[in-house]
């Protein structure tokens, strides 16, 4: 069953028509050509399509893109402006990443956890928050550096 | 996946009618455990009614306590401060579950409300009475480490995954409800069942029930409470075991608390007999581990193809005698 739509997806009203049964990752990605979120596991276990909606990071797999209908959606892409994001620069400064699949869902997921966060966070505080994004290559360390790094340019 | 109706109310009535007036229609809240179901096959739902937006998502001091309406999402009710200060076993339980993001999405009337992570209820292809009644229970017998050791039956062995609703049922808290005939409460301990012979029913809800708020109840002693959880990896993974608690001392004697665990039962499991065995107990390691072993007397692990799960019992006393010291300060 088909619904008309319409999502702002960084900074631009894309309107579509879509199956009630398609997740927003699957609208981004095969609709409307935005492969910046990744499908890991596509069961809400991998963080790789996470995303912000409504400036909250979510996971997009597990989001109905009807329900999200007038969202405003930004994936990893659409966080540069110009220059790179902070978290972005520092995601490279810090070697964050090794195959770099499930780097857009991090970044996503790191500029969430800055805007939870009002004060210092340790690695382990760092680490916890991040759980719900899994990489596989292992980049742990330099994913923690990073997100220290954006997280003490913030203060 | 099956095709469904997508349908979006503009009030919390019309929704219950909705979906009480149509077996084959669900309420969708954040949808991190049923759009999972939908992509599975687990859940093959006609409809879908859209409450995110239907009922409060604000949080608001009622009786001595905190009215908590039922679209509050699960990072913002571990966030606030009336939560943390008064009630820091539910902040706790939230963050010990799911991951950022799923606490985004997540609801405080749908986090109760979510299935069990039994591998084999997640698993189409296998036979499960939860999911398909009659068809048998695969996990007798099988991978037991995340089930349950007390109130199953010959029918199922699943538990509860929740979190929050451990730290709900510790504290007692009130379920409000709108269902097709109105209004009406029911005790948080009330809400789940054991499995019996009907474990295709998690809850004492009918069809078309919609969960408008929770209430917590006007608890000092929940000001020193706690959450802790055990399992496999340091971060997002479901409780092998849990303990939440509070404790009211009078100096080294304990006046009263308040214990539920998660992790081992088809309902988050109030745990009575531990309460019981404390209540004017002077705090100590022996009266705690005393208090474990009255709530454990009746349980029954499984044997299973991984080794069973009798590890729990040992593990989920060294967890109530872990918190109680947490709690009353006393080490010996």
């Amino acid at each position: 069953m088909d619904a008309e739509i319409t999502l702002r997806v960084d900074g631009a009203d894309q309107p579509v028509t879509v199956d009630t049964r398609t997740t927003v990752l699957d609208a981004l990605r095969e609709r409307l050509g935005n492969t910046s979120p990744k499908k890991g596991c596509d069961h809400g276990q991998c963080g790789a399509c996470t995303v912000l909606v409504d400036g909250r990071r979510v996971l997009s797999c597990l989001m109905l893109a009807v329900a999200a209908d007038g969202a405003e959606v930004t994936t990893a892409a659409g966080l540069a402006n110009g220059d790179l994001h902070p978290v972005q620069r520092a995601f490279i400064d810090h070697d964050g990443f090794q195959c770099g699949y499930c780097t857009p869902g991090q970044i996503c997921s790191a500029v969430g956890v800055l805007e939870e966060s009002d004060g210092e966070l340790s690695r382990a505080e760092v680490a916890e928050r991040m759980s719900g994004n899994l990489c596989r290559c292992g980049a742990y360390p330099g994913i923690v550096a990073a997100v220290e790094q954006a997280a003490g340019e913030q203060r | 996946m099956k095709p469904f109706a997508y349908q979006a109310p503009t009030t919390a009535s019309d929704a219950v009618r909705q979906v009480a007036d149509d077996p084959d229609a669900v309420f969708l809240g954040g949808g991190t455990n049923l759009v999972d179901h939908l992509k599975l096959g687990v859940a093959r739902p006609g409809a879908l009614v859209d409450v995110t937006s239907l009922t409060s998502a604000e949080i608001t001091e009622r009786d001595g306590g905190l009215l908590i309406g039922a679209g509050v999402r699960n990072s913002d009710l571990a966030a606030d401060p009336r939560v943390r200060e008064r009630y820091p076993l539910v902040a706790q339980a939230l963050l010990s579950g799911a991951s950022g993001q799923l606490r985004n999405m997540a609801t405080t009337g749908g986090n109760p409300l979510q299935r069990t992570r039994c591998v084999y209820f997640q698993d189409v292809t296998t036979p499960c009475n939860k999911r398909e009644p009659g068809s048998g229970c695969s996990a007798i017998g099988g991978y037991t480490r995340y089930h349950a050791i007390l109130g199953a039956s010959e029918h199922c062995v699943a538990t509860h995954p929740s979190d929050l609703a451990v730290a709900l049922t510790a504290l007692d808290a009130t379920v409000h409800l709108l269902g097709p005939d109105g209004e009406r409460t029911v005790a948080f301990g009330q809400l789940h069942r054991l499995p019996g012979d009907r474990p295709d029913k998690d809850t004492v809800l009918d069809h078309g029930d919609l969960i408008t708020a929770i209430g917590l109840p006007d608890l000092p002693m929940a000001r020193r409470s706690t959450y802790r959880k055990v399992r496999d990896r340091a971060s997002y993974a479901f409780a092998l075991v849990s303990v939440a608690a509070a404790v009211d001392l009078d100096g080294d004697a304990i006046r009263d608390t308040r214990i539920a665990f998660g992790g081992v039962a088809h309902k988050p499991w109030c745990a009575t007999r531990a309460e019981d065995a404390l209540r004017g107990q002077t705090a100590g390691v022996d009266a705690f581990r005393a208090a474990a072993e009255a709530e454990l007397a009746d349980a029954a692990p499984l044997e299973g193809i991984d080794g069973g799960n009798a590890f729990k019992i040992p593990l989920l006393t060294r967890t109530l005698v872990a918190v109680l010291r947490e709690l009353t300060g006393v080490n010996r």
